[in-house]
C-alpha cells in the first residue's frame, strides 16, 4: 500500500509542481523512486516531527501542497498540536501520511502501533480522515487528496495488502464502496462495514459467511471523516445489524463514527463494534497474529457475525 | 510615523487594552514594543490595503501572548480602525488575547509557544524554492526557547540555508513565574544560536537606533545562514513599576494608581507629534500608590522558595549571598 501511495504521489507530483513530499527521516527504499525522480519536490526534515508539521503548514500557506510522511504515531500524536493549530486551524493544504495504521508494525511493539489515531484526528475540525482498505483505494485516495484543498490525514497499511477491488467506479472522498449486496433473502440481514487495511480479513470472513447462506452486505469505508451518512442511514433502516470492523481502539474511531450517525436515525439496526478493546498491545507478534490475539482476525469476525 | 512615535502608541494602546479587557501579558507587550515598532515603521514591506499582497514580507509573532502589541501596530499602520483595539478580549471581537490570522495583516496564528519559527521556516523555504525575495520575520520570546520545537526549527533553517529568515528574540530575561535563569538556564543564548549555525546579533532590544542598524545589517547579510537578533530588553519597559517585576506578566493595570501611574509615566516620555487617543492631556491629579500598594516587590517563585533539592538549595543560597536555610 505504501508503494502504491508513493507511485501515485509521484505521478501527481510530476504533473503538479506545487506538490512537495516532506519526510521525518523515514522511508528508506520506499520513497527512493520519488526522491530520485523529483529531488526538488522532496525534503527530509530530520527526526523532528513538530517542526516538520508546522514547516509544512508554512509551506502550504505559500501555495504548496505538502505531504508529510512518517510511520505510526510520529506524524500524528507526536505533533498533534502542530496539526491542530498550524495545519487544521489555518486550513493549510497539508496531507499527513502515516504508514503503519493499526498493527502493521506489530513486532516492533506498542510505540509503533497506531491504534488511537483515527479517533484523535477525526475530532479535529477541518481534517479529512482517509483510511484506504486496499491498493486500489490507496491509489484513488492519494489522487483525490492531492487535488483537494485543506488538511487531510491519510492512514496507510504497509505492504503486501491484497487487492480487493478490481477497480472503483466514481471513487469519491466521503463515499463508502459497496463490495457485496445481499444474495440471500434469509433473516437476519447484516451490513459489514470496515475501514482501513483490515478490509482483507473482513472480506475473507464475508466470503466464508456468504457461502454459509448468511444475508450480508459489505462496504469499505475508506473515509472516516466526512463519514458516509447516506449509506449508514440506508443500512440502519434496512438491516438488522451493522457490524463495524477497525484495526483501532474501539473508543472514538470508526465504529463510534458510525454509531453517532445511527443514533440519530430511527432505524431498526443494532450496532456491533469490533476493534481493539480499549487496551494497549502487550503481546509480541506480526500483524496477523496480533489481529487474532486482539479479536479482529478473519476467524473472530466470522464467529462474531455467525453468532448473530 | 517614526518608530519612536509608533512605539509610544503601542505602549499606550497596550495599557488601555489590558486595562479595559483585564487581559494579561502587559510586561511582555511592553518589552517587545520597540522591536515591533521598528519592524512596522522601518523594516517590513506591507500594504494595509492589500494584506495578502504577494510582495509583502511575512511576519509572525511567535510569542502570541503579546498580541496586543501587534494589534496596535497593525491598527496604527492602517490595517483596521484604531477604535477596534478597544474590543480586545471582548465578546464578538476579532482581537483574541493571542494572535489570530482572522485579522488582516496577520500571517499566522500563534499562542502555543514554539510554533512560529517552524512556520516561518516553512514560509522562508517555500519562498526560496520559488526564487522570490520576500523576508520572513519571526519574533520569539526567550522563555519560548524552552520549547524543543524552536531548536528543531533552528536546525532546519540552518541546514536549508534560510538566509531570508530573520528571527528576533525578545530577551526580557523573564518568563511566567520567574527569571529565565531561575527556570531553565538559557545562557549563553547567543552561543546556543551560534552553535546551531545562525548569524547572531546581540543588541539592546529597546534601542531604536540599535534595532534599525541591526535590521539593516540582517537584511543585507547573505551568507547562507539564517539570522537571529537577540534583543536584550526589559520586561515591562516604559513603566517603572512594571519593569522586571514578574507580577506584571499576568496582572493588568487596575483602575486607581496602577492605571494612573502607568499613563502618567508614559506621558512624561511622549514624543513630539503623538496624540493620546484615550487621555489626550494625561491624567489630572493621578491617584498615587499608598503604603499598602504592592509595588517594587519581588514576585518570583525563587524569592520565597526554600528548596531542599541540593543543587537548587546551593543556587538559592549563592543568590542570597550565602545565607543558610
Amino acid at each position: 500500500m505504501r508503494d502504491t501511495f508513493v507511485r501515485t504521489l509521484l505521478e501527481e507530483a510530476e504533473i503538479n509542481s506545487k506538490i512537495e513530499l516532506v519526510t521525518g527521516d523515514l522511508g528508506f527504499g520506499v520513497l527512493k523512486p520519488y526522491w530520485e525522480a523529483l529531488p526538488d519536490q522532496f525534503t527530509n526534515a530530520g527526526i523532528a516531527e513538530q517542526n516538520m508539521t508546522t514547516l509544512a503548514a508554512g509551506m502550504a500557506l505559500e501555495g504548496k501542497i505538502v505531504f508529510t510522511y512518517s510511520i505510526g504515531n510520529f506524524p500524528t500524536l507526536r505533533c498533534l498540536e502542530q496539526i491542530r493549530n498550524d495545519c487544521a486551524y489555518h486550513n493549510a493544504n497539508v496531507k499527513i501520511v502515516c504508514v503503519g495504521g493499526g498493527f502493521v508494525y506489530g513486532s516492533l511493539g506498542m510505540s509503533h502501533q497506531a491504534t488511537e489515531d483515527i479517533a484523535i484526528l477525526r475530532s479535529l475540525p477541518n481534517v479529512t480522515v482517509v483510511c484506504p482498505g486496499d491498493l486500489v483505494e490507496a491509489k484513488e485516495a492519494t489522487k483525490a487528496i492531492a487535488n483537494m484543498p485543506g488538511t487531510c490525514y491519510l492512514r496507510l497499511g504497509r505492504g503486501g495488502e491484497k487487492r480487493i477491488h478490481k477497480y472503483i467506479k466514481d471513487f469519491e472522498i466521503g463515499k463508502a464502496v459497496l463490495i457485496r449486496t445481499n444474495k440471500h433473502e434469509t433473516s437476519p440481514k447484516i451490513a459489514v462495514f470496515s475501514t482501513g487495511a483490515i478490509l482483507d480479513d473482513a472480506t475473507e470472513a464475508c466470503n466464508e459467511l456468504e457461502k454459509k447462506g448468511i444475508n450480508l452486505m459489505q462496504y469499505s469505508f475508506h473515509t472516516v471523516k466526512p463519514i458516509d451518512k447516506d449509506t449508514i442511514r440506508k443500512c440502519t433502516l434496512e438491516c438488522d445489524y451493522i457490524v463495524t470492523i477497525e484495526e483501532h481502539n474501539i473508543i472514538g474511531g470508526f465504529g463510534s463514527a458510525v454509531s453517532e450517525v445511527m443514533s440519530e436515525v430511527d432505524g431498526k439496526a443494532k450496532i456491533i463494534r469490533m476493534g481493539i478493546n480499549d487496551e494497549y498491545c502487550i503481546r509480541v507478534g506480526d500483524q496477523k497474529y496480533l489481529r487474532e490475539q486482539y479479536g479482529i482476525s478473519k476467524g473472530a469476525i466470522m464467529r462474531r457475525i455467525g453468532d448473530l | 510615523m517614526t518608530s519612536e512615535q509608533l512605539a509610544w502608541k503601542i505602549r499606550r494602546h497596550g495599557i488601555e487594552m489590558t486595562h479595559l479587557s483585564g487581559g494579561s501579558h502587559i510586561g511582555s507587550i511592553m518589552s517587545v514594543t520597540d522591536i515591533i515598532a521598528v519592524l512596522y515603521a522601518n523594516v517590513i514591506k506591507y500594504d494595509p490595503q492589500k494584506p495578502k499582497w504577494e510582495g509583502r514580507d511575512r511576519m509572525i509573532l511567535s510569542k502570541g501572548h503579546a498580541g496586543a502589541a501587534i494589534y496596535a501596530a497593525l491598527a496604527e499602520s492602517g490595517f483596521f480602525e484604531i477604535e477596534e483595539l478597544k474590543t480586545h478580549y471582548a465578546n464578538g471581537s476579532r482581537l483574541s488575547g493571542h494572535v489570530s490570522h482572522h485579522l488582516p495583516g496577520v500571517d499566522f496564528s500563534t499562542g502555543s509557544l514554539g510554533h512560529g519559527l517552524s512556520a516561518g521556516a516553512g514560509m522562508a523555504y517555500a519562498i526560496k524554492k520559488e526564487h522570490k525575495n520576500n523576508h520572513v520575520f519571526v519574533v520569539l520570546g526567550d522563555g519560548e526557547c524552552d520549547e524543543g520545537s524552536v531548536w528543531e526549527a533552528a536546525l532546519f533553517a540552518n541546514h536549508y540555508r534560510l538566509d531570508n529568515l530573520i528571527a528576533i528574540v525578545d530577551h526580557n530575561h523573564m518568563q511566567s513565574l520567574d527569571f529565565c535563569e531561575n527556570t531553565l538556564e538559557l545562557e549563553n543564548l547567543g552561543d546556543k544560536w551560534r552553535a546551531f549555525g545562525w548569524n547572531v546579533f546581540e543588541i539592546n532590544g529597546n534601542s531604536h537606533k540599535e534595532l534599525k542598524e541591526t535590521f539593516s545589517l540582517a537584511i543585507d547579510v547573505k551568507n547562507q545562514k539564517p539570522i537571529v537578533i537577540i534583543g536584550n530588553t526589559v520586561k515591562g519597559y516604559g513603566v517603572t513599576f512594571m519593569e522586571n517585576d514578574i507580577l506584571w506578566h499576568y496582572r493588568f493595570p487596575h483602575s486607581g494608581w496602577e492605571y494612573d501611574k502607568a499613563v502618567t509615566e508614559l506621558h512624561k516620555n511622549k514624543p513630539e507629534g503623538v496624540e493620546d487617543p484615550y487621555t489626550p492631556n494625561g491624567i489630572e491629579n493621578p491617584i498615587l500608590p499608598d503604603d499598602n500598594a504592592d509595588i517594587f516587590n519581588d514576585h518570583t517563585t525563587s524569592y520565597t522558595w526554600k528548596p531542599s533539592y541540593p543543587v537548587k538549595k546551593e543556587r538559592m543560597s549563592a543568590k542570597l549571598g550565602g545565607e543558610k536555610f
